[in-house]
């Protein structure tokens, strides 16, 4: 199950924080900040995988921008690797060549577009077309 | 109008806090908004409200408190249009979590929209219901998801599905509901509704036994299905991720396969077929086929599969090993390192790769490949492993070190089987990574080096090589001084010389040197340094020509602003100087360690050894297995008083001899000048005892308390009660233990001399028990002998507990009268 998904750009800015479990405030923060140290010093040779807690977080770096998403130990890494890069050409055809303004402009939208993707922390369409997206706006 | 409503569209706001250049600007413009929201909200302003919370929510993502936004959420959702219904709940979900009671509130209006007739609406219901719902909503709302289960929109099935997922994660009791609704959703076509119809049935197989029951008869055939028509299905562009049909659900059915399959003989054969048929069919060149391979393996390894299918899983996990990508590596060895237990054979095979993985540059791989390593030692393959392994430990990162140094020593501990190669390794570990070497580690090594008599000489040599190379390293330097301070004459004259030992010729001053630079040198430690000085008092009485220096270089350090290096100092070169007569003896060589105790007391301090249930010995026992040169004399206590975990080791001995030497002034204590081997020690136990070996020809002026024992018996036995005067009891005639001490021991007996008896305390680990003789039959002793009564304790020892020593006391009443009442108390100090 996925616990939580965080998009946040070099800097540590996070542009995009979906929590499936309940967490503090302060909590929430201190992940964000946690998460983004362990996944900016990384080196890009290395694996995508990183222990963090009693999780792991599993992220993708697109440009300047990271996805991260923090799972149970025993989830299948290279299936939600591949969810991150699903997540991402969805948004991709949605904005027709995502940026990240885009997704600072319109957050609301890629929350929506994310709440259609996933679920109570589980994968719900698997589909690359937008055309369930296309009753937004 | 509110003065202070801003009006600003979402988007201006966006660009007006981009701009600020300074985060006091954008906490000025964050008030503001805030400020016009709050008023906004306080008006009941209806026109703008969803615009407010859309700027509520861009404000709460960059970190401001936006709690007075929550009501706002709640107003939007019971409002009748689908645009502000979304932005309603959509706050809902960011700013609001299951543990606000404010959520209570939502239950009725999320309920109607579940019943809504739009099905947008029931959409957004559902999501938000999926999100965030709490234990008393999924109650509540559970007979609705179950009722929109059964709908006919696809998008509102798969949202029930994840929504009831929710709604059993938060109340196993409901699982029952949804058992059937879930089988029947595996019949659908839509990949939406599948995959999460599949995920619902995985998590009710984990909620409840029953489901578990239920859906393994109705589903394992329908699983299977899904799988085959997926990986039999036409090209279709929306599904397919790098030339596979949706990955995603073939993970997904793989998960619940496993679940279904595990421990279950009738359900894992009717799914062989198809895991054989994946784990063949899917392409290994992408990341996505990959991932079914690896859900795959897993699955094979969970499900009671045939043998055949186990050895494809793991050639397909040595397949991602030699992979050139990090990734699949890493997972591999995860895999590898879960599946140990079920196949460690057909892991063997993989030995050689998953080694080179330890020399990878990414440290997780590293990390995991060298745990993987250590699951993998036996006893055929610790030597060439152990050996690549220290190889390595050469080149390896300085990161790295620590851990590979912690694995390699455990490794060498665990399955070691004969001493010498013990020590090799150990030396070789002490001069790459010394400094990484923990302290329990090289404690051992010099409990070992001391049971191994014919390998001390050789093992001193080495050391000595090893020190002149790589003098820098801590662990090794104090291994090394130690064993040089204990062994120095076999260093010099080349004793116990093994077959294929190099010869090197070392004058005793250049042993005194190597300490010597020890000692000065800037990078060692205070430990290492107080150990350089027992050394040089050691050898200052095994080398007397270089005597001389050796004071010199112990005087030099009686100024030494380190209280520890100063005492000592001052207290050795009172030995040397003050007490010729007994220094001898007193830097005598340390009398073997025990190691049953020493390992004993291991085990019990460090109850976290590797969680590896595989391995055949504890440590204790591989040590115990050594051939032993030597026979072990039970030296129990010696381990007590050199409680080897303590911070300097040997150090304890001379240095409290000496203090106590001082405190008991110019009192002379003999010693018999042809001390055998252990006679050091007995003097150590003596001194430590506060007691001194007294021959009964020697006058003792502070002899005291002789009166006491020879007193009446009630008056003596009385005494024993009270502990406070460290008194010297003394009989001048016979043997005597003093009762006060409670623990006495029989010394070696000189043929010459009458009996004496040591005050020893403080000397064991069992209540009665006698230490330190080494021969197995005893005398019995008269303990305490008057007009009325006698006392005389006979011992025991049994053949194969040599720490442990009855003791019978016989008491006679040589009296007319009779006696009533009578106490024996016995004082045991006691030994931590």
């Amino acid at each position: 199950m996925i616990r939580f998904i965080l998009l946040q750009n070099r800097q540590g800015k996070t542009r995009l924080a979906k929590y499936y479990v309940p967490l503090e405030e302060s909590e929430k923060h201190k992940v964000e900040y946690e998460v983004h140290r362990l996944v900016v010093n990384r080196d890009p040779k290395f694996t995508n995988f990183v222990e963090f807690r009693t999780h792991k977080v599993i992220y993708r770096r697109y440009a300047g921008l990271f996805f991260s998403m923090c799972v149970d130990i025993t989830d299948n890494e290279l299936a939600y690797l591949e969810c991150i890069h699903l997540f991402v050409e969805i948004l991709d055809h949605f904005f027709s060549n995502v940026c990240e303004l885009d997704l600072v402009f319109n957050f609301n939208k890629v929350y929506l577009i994310l709440d259609e993707f996933i679920l109570a922390g589980e994968l719900q369409e698997t589909s690359k077309k937008v055309r369930f997206l296309l009753k937004f706006y | 109008m509110n003065p202070f409503s801003s009006g600003t569209r979402l988007r201006d706001m966006i660009r007006a806090i981009r701009t600020c250049k300074t985060a006091a600007e954008e906490r000025a413009v964050v008030r503001k908004e805030c400020a016009a929201i709050r008023a906004a909200v306080s008006d009941n302003d209806q026109e703008y409200r969803h615009r407010n919370l859309a700027k509520l929510m861009f404000i709460h993502m960059l970190g401001y408190p936006t709690h007075f936004g929550q009501m706002e959420c709640l107003k939007l959702i019971a409002s009748s249009g689908f645009p502000e219904k979304r932005i309603g709940y959509l706050g809902l979900m960011l700013l609001l979590d299951e543990r606000q009671e404010v959520l209570m509130l939502v239950t009725n209006s999320l309920k109607q929209d579940l019943n809504h007739s739009n099905q947008y609406i029931v959409g957004l219901a559902l999501c938000a219901l999926g999100n965030i719902c709490s234990a008393e909503m999924a109650r509540d709302l559970a007979p609705e998801v179950e009722r929109l289960l059964q709908s006919r929109d696809p998008n509102i099935k798969k949202k029930a599905a994840l929504c009831s997922i929710r709604i059993i994660r938060k109340v196993p009791d409901l699982s029952e509901n949804f058992m059937s609704p879930a089988a029947a959703l595996l019949k659908e076509k839509h990949h939406g509704v599948l995959i999460t119809g599949v995920q619902l049935c995985t998590d009710l197989c984990k909620a409840s036994p029953e489901a578990l029951e239920y859906l393994r008869k109705n589903c394992t055939e329908g699983s299977v299905r899904i799988l085959k028509d997926i990986s039999n299905s036409s090209y279709a562009p929306e599904y397919d991720i790098s030339g596979i049909a949706d990955p995603f659900l073939h993970i997904r059915v793989l998960k619940l396969m496993r679940m279904l399959g595990q421990g279950d003989a009738d359900a894992s054969d009717s799914i062989n077929d198809i895991l054989a048929q994946v784990a063949t069919k899917i392409e290994s060149n992408k990341n996505a086929g990959n991932a079914i391979l690896y859900e795959c393996v897993e699955t094979i390894m969970g499900i009671e599969a045939t043998s055949g299918l186990r050895i494809l899983a793991i050639n397909i996990l040595g397949r991602f090993l030699s992979n050139r990508d990090n990734n699949i590596r890493y997972v591999a060895l995860n895999m590898l390192m879960r599946s140990v237990v079920v196949d460690s054979q057909a892991m063997q095979r993989h030995r050689a790769t998953i080694l080179e993985c330890v020399k990878d540059s990414d440290a997780s791989i590293r990390k995991r490949a060298l745990e993987l390593v250590c699951l993998l030692v036996n006893d055929t393959n610790v030597k060439p492993l152990t050996k690549e392994l220290i190889d390595y430990l050469e080149v390896s990162e300085e990161e790295f070190k620590g851990d590979l140094t912690e694995k390699i020593c455990s490794i060498v501990e665990r399955f070691s089987t004969e001493k010498l190669w013990y020590i090799d390794q150990m030396l070789k570990i002490l001069s790459e990574a010394g400094s990484h070497v923990k302290d329990e580690v090289w404690h051992s090594l010099i409990v070992v080096i001391s049971n191994a008599a014919d390998l001390q000489g050789y093992t001193v040599r080495s050391l000595y090589k090893a020190l002149q190379t790589s003098s820098s390293q801590i662990g090794l330097a104090r291994v090394a001084l130690w064993c040089i301070g204990e062994y120095g004459e076999m260093l010099v004259n080349g004793a116990c010389m093994l077959a294929a030992e190099e010869p090197v010729t070392v004058t005793e001053s250049d042993a005194v040197d190597i300490v010597e630079v020890a000692l000065k040198c800037h990078s060692s430690d205070i430990t290492t340094r107080a150990m350089s000085l027992i050394a040089l008092l050691k050898l200052s009485s095994r080398f007397p020509p270089t005597s001389e220096r050796i004071t010199e270089l112990i005087m030099q350090n009686k100024g030494n602003l380190e209280l520890e290096l100063q005492q000592r100092s001052i207290e050795f070169s009172n030995i040397i100087l003050k007490h010729k007569n007994i220094k001898t003896s007193l830097v005598e060589r340390m009398p073997v360690l025990d190691e049953s105790t020493y390992m004993g007391r291991k085990e019990v301090s460090s109850q976290d050894v590797p969680a590896v249930k595989t391995s055949k010995t504890a440590p204790s026992e591989a040590l115990l297995n050594l051939p032993n040169g030597v026979k072990k004399p039970p030296a129990v206590y010696m381990g007590d008083l050199l409680d080897l975990s303590s911070d300097d080791v040997p150090a304890t001995k001379p240095s409290t001899n000496d203090f106590l030497q001082d405190l008991l002034g110019d009192l002379a204590v003999p010693v018999s000048s042809g001390a055998p081997l252990s006679g050091g020690s007995d003097i150590l136990m003596d001194l430590l005892s506060i007691g001194s070996p007294i021959q009964n020809d020697s006058s003792l002026s502070n002899s005291v308390s002789t009166g006491a024992v020879n007193s009446s018996a009630v008056s003596s036995l009385a005494s024993l009660s009270s502990l406070t005067s460290p008194s010297i009891s003394v009989s001048p005639e016979a043997s005597i233990v003093d009762p006060l001490r409670g623990m006495d021991q029989i010394k070696r007996q000189p043929p010459s001399t009458a009996p004496i008896v040591d005050l020893m305390d403080g000397l064991s680990n069992h209540v009665v028990s006698v230490a330190g003789s080494e021969k197995l039959d005893f005398l019995p002793i008269t303990a305490f002998e008057n007009n009325s009564l006698k006392t005389v304790f006979s011992f025991t020892k049994f053949p194969g507990r040599p720490q442990v020593t009855q003791i019978k006391a016989t008491f006679t009443n040589k009296s007319l009268n009779s006696y009533t009442d009578f106490i024996f108390q016995a004082a045991v100090p006691k030994v931590h």
